[in-house]
C-alpha cells in the first residue's frame, strides 16, 4: 500500500514537473563547450541575463558528440520546451529535418539560414565588426603590415579575414595584410601550438597587430603576441582582459544578445531571417578599461565614424559569403 | 629565400620537433620492448593537462613538471596492467586511453577552475622560460656561426635540451648496456629473455614506465614551455604523427631525430608558407600538413627499405609451462 502510495506521489511530481516545463525556453550548446570563454559562453551570458530580470528558468544542454543533435533538440520538443534556441552552423541540416515535425515549436538557430516556417535564423555581419577592427589594427600598426589569423578554413572565417582587410586597407591602402589558416580540419579550433608558430611566422614578416578569430587557437595567438610584444585584436567575447594593455581590441559578436531577443520574444518569436549587423547592435568592437590606453581619441572617432556610415548604409562592406570572392585579399 | 627566414624556419622546426622527438623516443622505448602503443597522444594530453594544472595552481613550473610526468606515468602503468599483466588487446588499451585523457582533463580542469575546459594562463615562474646559452654575446659578430648559435641554438626553454639529449642517451642505453639488449631482446624472443632467467613483465614495464615519463615531459613542454596553459585536446595529433615518425625511422633512436626533424620542417614550411609557388604550379598548405602520414605510408608499403616492427611487438608473453 505504501509502496502504491509513493508511486502515485513519483508520479504527481512528475506531471507538475512536467506542466512546469511547458513553458521554459531551451538552449543547445555546440560542440565547444558552453565556457569557450567565446561563442557559446556569449550565448549562455545572454540566456542568463534573459533568466536574472525575468525570474524564469531554462533548459540547456551541452553537446558532446555530432550525434547527439537531432536527439537534444528532439527531447526538448517533445518535453514542450518553447522556443529553442542553438548555437552554431553545424545544426543547420538537423534542424531542417527537425523543424517540420513541430509546427507549433519555435526555433532559433544562431549562424546559419534554415528556411522552415517556425524557424528563425540569426545571421551576424562578421565582416562588418571585423571591417572596424582592421581599421583599428592599420591605425596602431606601425610597420604597415596586420596579421589575421583564422582557425578551421570555412567561409565563414574567409568572412572575418576579408572585412578585416577591407577595413585595413581603408585606412592605409599600401598595408600588407598577412593572412593564415590554421588548418582545414576541426582540430584547427583547438591548437594553440600552432596559432604560436603561425604569430611567430607573421611577426617575422612584419606585423604588429594580429587578429585572431580561431577559438582555442586563439588563445596561443594572444599569448605569443603578448609575449612579443605586439598588439593582438581578439574575437566573438570581449577578451581584451586575458592581456591588459596588449590587446587592442575585440571583435564582439553579441550572441547573448541574439539569445536574450529570443527567449525573451518566448512563444510570440519571430520567425525568418534576422541579421544581426552594425546598425542593430549585432557586432562591433570592444572599449574598456584593459584597452583604453592603446585606443587613441582619434581612432576612436575614425572606427565610429565608419560604424554610423555602414548603419546608414552609406559605407557597403563586401561580404565573402555573398560571391565566394574577397576584393581587398586573395586566400 | 633569406638567411634569416631560414634560420627563423629552422628555429620553428626546432621547437615544433621537441613534443615529436619526446614522444617518438617514449614510444621507441615502449615498442622495442613489445608493447604497442598507440597512447601517446592520450598521455601527452594528460601529462600537458596536470602539469599546466598544478603549475597554475602552486607558481611553480618545475612541480608541475612532475605532476605531468606522474599523470603520464599513471597512464602507462594502466596501459602496462591492461596489456602486459592481464595480456589484453595492446591496441584497445591504448585507444582507451586516448578517450580516457580527452575525456578526463577537459572534466577535471572544468571542475578545478570553471573556464571552459582550460586552465587559467601561467605567468612567471609557472612557465619554462627560454635559456640564453653562454657565450652568446662573445660571438654574436661573427657571421654564419653567430647567428646561427644565438638564434637557432640559444634560446630555448631548458626541455628542449632535454629532449635533443635524450637521443645519444637513448642511443646508448639501447645498445651499450646490458639493460639495453634485454630490453631489445624481450621485444624480439621474449621466450629467450625467459629462459635466460630475466622477468619478461618487468622489463616490459620498466620499459612502459620510461615511456610515461618521456610522454610526461612531452606534454609539460606544449603547456608550459611553448603555451601558457592548458587548452582542450591541445596535442592536436601530435601522438599520432610520433608514432608515423617512429615506424618512418624504424624504430632507431638517431633515425627518430631525424624523422621527427623532417616533420617538424614540413610543419614549419606549411606555417611559414600556406601556398608554395613553385613556378609551374602551387603547392597547398594541405599537402604539406599530409606529407608526414604519406611518407609514412610510403615506407610501410616497402617502397623504401622495409620497416619491420619488433617481432614480439603486440602480442602478449604467455610463459610455457
Amino acid at each position: 500500500m505504501t509502496l502504491m502510495t509513493k508511486l502515485y506521489g513519483a508520479a504527481a511530481a512528475l506531471a507538475l514537473t512536467a506542466g512546469a516545463a511547458v513553458a521554459e525556453p531551451a538552449l543547445i550548446f555546440d560542440l565547444g563547450g558552453k565556457f569557450d570563454k567565446s561563442f557559446n559562453e556569449a550565448a549562455f551570458n545572454g540566456a542568463v541575463r534573459w533568466a536574472e530580470e525575468t525570474g524564469e528558468t531554462f533548459r540547456e544542454i551541452e553537446l558532446q558528440s555530432e550525434a547527439q543533435r537531432e536527439q537534444a533538440l528532439r527531447r526538448f520538443a517533445e518535453n514542450g520546451n518553447n522556443p529553442i534556441v542553438m548555437t552554431g552552423f553545424a545544426f543547420g541540416n538537423v534542424l531542417s529535418e527537425v523543424a517540420p515535425d513541430y509546427p507549433d515549436t519555435k526555433f532559433a538557430i544562431i549562424d546559419m539560414v534554415v528556411d522552415q516556417p517556425n524557424v528563425r535564423s540569426v545571421v551576424f555581419n562578421e565582416h562588418e565588426g571585423s571591417y572596424l577592427v582592421g581599421m583599428m589594427a592599420a591605425m596602431a600598426s606601425d610597420s604597415g603590415t596586420v596579421g589575421f589569423i583564422g582557425g578551421m578554413d570555412i567561409p565563414l572565417i574567409r568572412k572575418f579575414a576579408c572585412g578585416y582587410a577591407q577595413g585595413v586597407k581603408a585606412v592605409n591602402p599600401d598595408a600588407t595584410v598577412v593572412a593564415n589558416m590554421t588548418g582545414t580540419t576541426p582540430a584547427a579550433w583547438n591548437d594553440p601550438v600552432k596559432g604560436s608558430e603561425l604569430t611567430k611566422a607573421q611577426i617575422s614578416q612584419g606585423a604588429d597587430v594580429v587578429y585572431a578569430a580561431a577559438g582555442g587557437t586563439g588563445v596561443g595567438v594572444l599569448q605569443t603576441a603578448a609575449d612579443e610584444n605586439i598588439l593582438s585584436i581578439g574575437v566573438d567575447s570581449n577578451q581584451n582582459y586575458l592581456h591588459p594593455g596588449q590587446v587592442l581590441t575585440s571583435m564582439m559578436k553579441r550572441v547573448d544578445n541574439a539569445v536574450y531577443d529570443a527567449m525573451k520574444a518566448g512563444t510570440d518569436l519571430e520567425t525568418g531571417i534576422n541579421v544581426m549587423g552594425i546598425a542593430n547592435g549585432g557586432v562591433g568592437y570592444a572599449l574598456d578599461e584593459h584597452n583604453e590606453s592603446l585606443v587613441s581619441a582619434e581612432m576612436k572617432t575614425a572606427v565610429d565614424d565608419a560604424a554610423a556610415k555602414i548603419a546608414s548604409g552609406e559605407l557597403a562592406v563586401h561580404d565573402y559569403m555573398s560571391d565566394d570572392s574577397c576584393p581587398a585579399l586573395s586566400f | 629565400m633569406d638567411f634569416v627566414t631560414l634560420l627563423q624556419v629552422l628555429d620553428s622546426t626546432v621547437r615544433l620537433a621537441t613534443p615529436l622527438l619526446l614522444a617518438c623516443l617514449a614510444g621507441l622505448f615502449s615498442e622495442r620492448a613489445g608493447i604497442f602503443d598507440i597512447g601517446l597522444e592520450g598521455k601527452m594530453l594528460a601529462a600537458a593537462f596536470f602539469s599546466a594544472a598544478v603549475a597554475a595552481i602552486t607558481g611553480d613550473v618545475w612541480l608541475g613538471l612532475g605532476a605531468g610526468v606522474l599523470a603520464s606515468l599513471a597512464l602507462s602503468l594502466l596501459h602496462g596492467l591492461a596489456s602486459i599483466t592481464f595480456r589484453g588487446n595492446q591496441l584497445i588499451s591504448g585507444v582507451a586511453i586516448n578517450f580516457l585523457a580527452a575525456g578526463l582533463t577537459v572534466l577535471i580542469a572544468q571542475d578545478w577552475f570553471s573556464q571552459g575546459g582550460r586552465t587559467p594562463s601561467l605567468i612567471g615562474e609557472g612557465r619554462f622560460e627560454g635559456i640564453t646559452l653562454p657565450g652568446v654575446e662573445a660571438i654574436a659578430g661573427i657571421p654564419l656561426i653567430g647567428p646561427i648559435y644565438g638564434e637557432l641554438i640559444s634560446g630555448h626553454s631548458i626541455l628542449v635540451y632535454v629532449a635533443f639529449a635524450m637521443v645519444p642517451l637513448t642511443w646508448w642505453l639501447l645498445y651499450r648496456t646490458r639493460f639495453g639488449l634485454r630490453l631489445r631482446a624481450v621485444g624480439e624472443a621474449p621466450e629467450a629473455v625467459d629462459t635466460a632467467g630475466i622477468s619478461v613483465v618487468g622489463l616490459r614495464f620498466v620499459a612502459v614506465g620510461i615511456c610515461g615519463v618521456l610522454c610526461g615531459i612531452a606534454g609539460a613542454y606544449l603547456a608550459t614551455a611553448l603555451q601558457a596553459g592548458f587548452v582542450k585536446d591541445m596535442t592536436a595529433g601530435r601522438g599520432f604523427i610520433a608514432l608515423a615518425a617512429l615506424i618512418f625511422a624504424k624504430w632507431r633512436p638517431w633515425y627518430a631525430l631525424y624523422a621527427c626533424l623532417l616533420f617538424g620542417l614540413l610543419q614549419a614550411v606549411a606555417l611559414r608558407y600556406q601556398n608554395i609557388d613553385l613556378g609551374a604550379f602551387v603547392v597547398p598548405v594541405q599537402v604539406m600538413d599530409a606529407l608526414p602520414y604519406i611518407l609514412t605510408v610510403v615506407i610501410l608499403a616497402g617502397f623504401v627499405g622495409k620497416a619491420i616492427p619488433p617481432r614480439a611487438g603486440g602480442e602478449p608473453y604467455v610463459k610455457e609451462r
